[in-house]
């Protein structure tokens, strides 16, 4: 071997690929024993929509079965309340010792970002089945066929790894797990301003053009055209261009920020 | 062969200067020790040794490659230990470990291999598979020390190993050293307490102010103070300043607060015999005697005197203690000459 070899183990798209699995082992591995977050994000879209179905729902008019028009608005709700425990998650990592011991080991220490997106995506498949399950006891009736089904995760998926990417950056950013939790409240809020529990056609004209044109409404619209046969439209296109933009712009943000905050 | 050499480093963080000028060097296999209070430039040195920070001026090398144009060379051959323990709460002990191995490629099996035989080493085999956050503190530097030598470093840092531990976890943990040092690795740690620098280092470096105070073996420090240390008080200043211009060549501090003069001494009822009777034959009365061990003021005060020009230490205490700031701990002035 000349001395212009590394001898280190960093190179290579192999080690690469095995430092990120050890990392989203790990995260894995946290987020099932914080019992009290994993609860949370499971529970908390459960509460909100029997809050919605059974508290609200009867008096907003949606043109159909409210919880039939309600259950993809939760699935969104969901996604932004994962991605803050991803926020979270990787302030804690940026704010303690961790950070640190990577950074002096011969590896990419960005491993540890891509460990808590990927255990955040889980996390949000998870609490989304949940969802599902307990929408259709609550009386969800979709009629989708495969495809449809498939195109609806495919689609909700792609969201969830956007967010999970931008949350990762906000995290890495952020001074403390404190701070981190209040930079990604929007992520929890931006939903209430879509077509997730009421259509934007009841909303006032200002609000109504800014919740038709953010992303959750197209991705809540084709969600729910595809499980439930409301008509989709342009939103076909618009969503998974959305989903897609935002990946892209959330993913090198994350890479950007992280470095940024780990230059030397 | 010195596996860290460092010349001329410096540091600022805006207009805060916290290393100015420093120089360095640790033989390889030894065990160095940075000693120094709070605030003195310590994790800022190790931060910049260990890759995580650049020097604003200076050169570093470790084995021989330059922290700045070769990070990722220095990173193969170190490790670090913070100050803040590396470990997560929610894993095992074993569970930490395994993910170290599998980060440095150890593999599946030499992973965990590996882990055993660290938890073994570090006594931590019966608490293995427990989740870190039912470890006590002394465990858990244990734990994360042991985090640090999955890849067998040739050189490891450890930023504080002791601060914040009971006595006894302390005991197990400078074994836990020096058990390391016998088996050849370089060793750089920092510390605030004297007695571990003592106890574990080949030498000892004492920084203040990012400023090299002064550097030796234990022994040549501890020569350079005296073994023990006499406190003679007087009743009024002016015998306290005539007591202090006949023992100010010799590393004498005076407190003018306290009324107290500190001399070195070999602990001996020879040398307090001959120190009153110089007095007596001086014709100055001292009211009180005490005698103890040096503390990290007493070395630090006498070594700061000793490296600069003649009288400038002298000045520079002055500045700080004439009014009634007695209560900070480096309270001793200089002595006159």
């Amino acid at each position: 071997m000349s001395s212009t070899d590394l001898p280190m183990a960093h190179g290579g798209i192999g080690n690469a690929v095995s430092d990120s699995l050890t990392m989203i082992g790990r995260s894995i591995r946290l987020t099932r024993r914080q019992v009290d977050t994993l609860f949370m994000s499971i529970i908390l879209p459960l509460l909100m929509m029997a809050l919605f179905v059974y508290v609200f729902g009867g008096a907003i008019d949606s043109g159909t079965e409210y919880i039939n028009y309600v259950v993809p608005g939760i699935i969104l709700l969901c996604t932004g309340y994962g991605a803050s425990s991803t926020a979270m998650s990787v302030a804690d990592d940026m704010n303690s010792g961790m950070i640190d011991r990577l950074r002096s080991m011969p590896i990419r220490s960005s491993a540890v970002l891509t460990g808590h997106v990927v255990a955040s995506v889980t996390r949000n498949a998870l609490s989304t089945s949940i969802v599902i399950g307990a929408a259709v006891a609550m009386g969800f009736r979709p009629n989708a066929g495969l495809t449809d089904w498939l195109l609806a995760i495919g689609l909700v998926l792609l969201y969830v790894l956007a967010l999970s990417w931008l949350a990762a950056g906000l995290g890495a950013i952020a001074k403390s797990t404190e701070s981190a939790s209040t930079l990604s409240f929007f992520m929890l809020f931006i939903p209430y301003l879509s077509s997730a529990f009421v259509p934007t056609s009841t909303m006032p004209p200002v609000l109504r053009v800014v919740s038709e044109h953010q992303p959750i409404t197209p991705i809540i619209e084709t969600v729910r055209g595809l499980l439930t046969g409301t008509p989709i439209g342009d939103d076909g296109w618009i969503a998974p261009a959305w989903g897609a933009g935002l990946l892209v712009v959330s993913f090198t943000l994350a890479v950007r920020l992280f470095r940024r905050r780990t230059r030397r | 062969m010195m596996i860290v050499e460092v010349t001329g480093l410096r540091k600022a963080f805006g207009s805060t200067v916290v290393l100015d000028g420093i120089d360095l060097g640790v033989a390889e296999g030894s065990v160095f020790a940075l000693l120094g209070p709070n605030g003195a430039g310590k994790t800022t040195t190790v931060r910049i040794l260990t890759t995580l920070s650049r020097p604003d001026a200076g050169r570093v090398t470790i084995a021989g490659h330059d922290v700045v144009r070769e990070p990722a060379r220095v990173r193969g051959v170190i490790s670090l230990t913070g100050q803040s323990a590396a470990v997560d709460d929610e894993q095992t002990g074993r569970e930490n470990l395994v993910m170290i191995g599998r980060l440095m490629h150890l593999g599946r099996p030499g992973a965990r291999r590996r882990a055993v035989e660290l938890l073994e080493r570090f006594d931590l085999v019966d608490a293995m598979d427990r989740r870190v956050k039912t470890y006590s503190g002394g465990m858990r530097r244990r734990l994360d020390l042991a985090m640090s030598l999955v890849a067998t470093p040739r050189l490891i840092f450890l930023d504080e190993p002791t601060t914040g531990l009971d006595p006894a976890s302390r005991t197990t943990m400078w074994e836990a050293i020096r058990e390391l040092a016998r088996t050849g690795t370089t060793i750089v740690l920092t510390t605030q307490y004297l007695e571990e620098a003592d106890r574990l280092a080949d030498r000892i470096m004492l920084i203040d102010g990012g400023k090299v105070a002064a550097s030796g073996t234990a022994d040549s420090l501890k020569a350079q103070v005296g073994g023990d240390r006499l406190d003679l008080g007087f009743d009024d200043d002016a015998d306290l300043a005539r007591a202090a211009g006949l023992y100010g060549g010799i590393g004498a501090l005076a407190d003018r607060h306290r009324l107290v003069l500190g001399i070195p001494s070999d602990g001996s009822a020879a040398h307090l015999h001959l120190v009153l009777d110089d007095l007596r034959a001086a014709g100055i009365p001292v009211a009180r005697v005490t005698s103890h061990r040096p503390t990290l003021d007493d070395v630090f005060m006498t070594l700061t005197q000793a490296h600069r020009p003649d009288g400038r230490a002298t000045t520079a205490a002055h500045a700080t203690t004439t009014d009634a700031d007695a209560i900070t701990p480096l309270h001793a002035e200089g002595t006159l000459k």
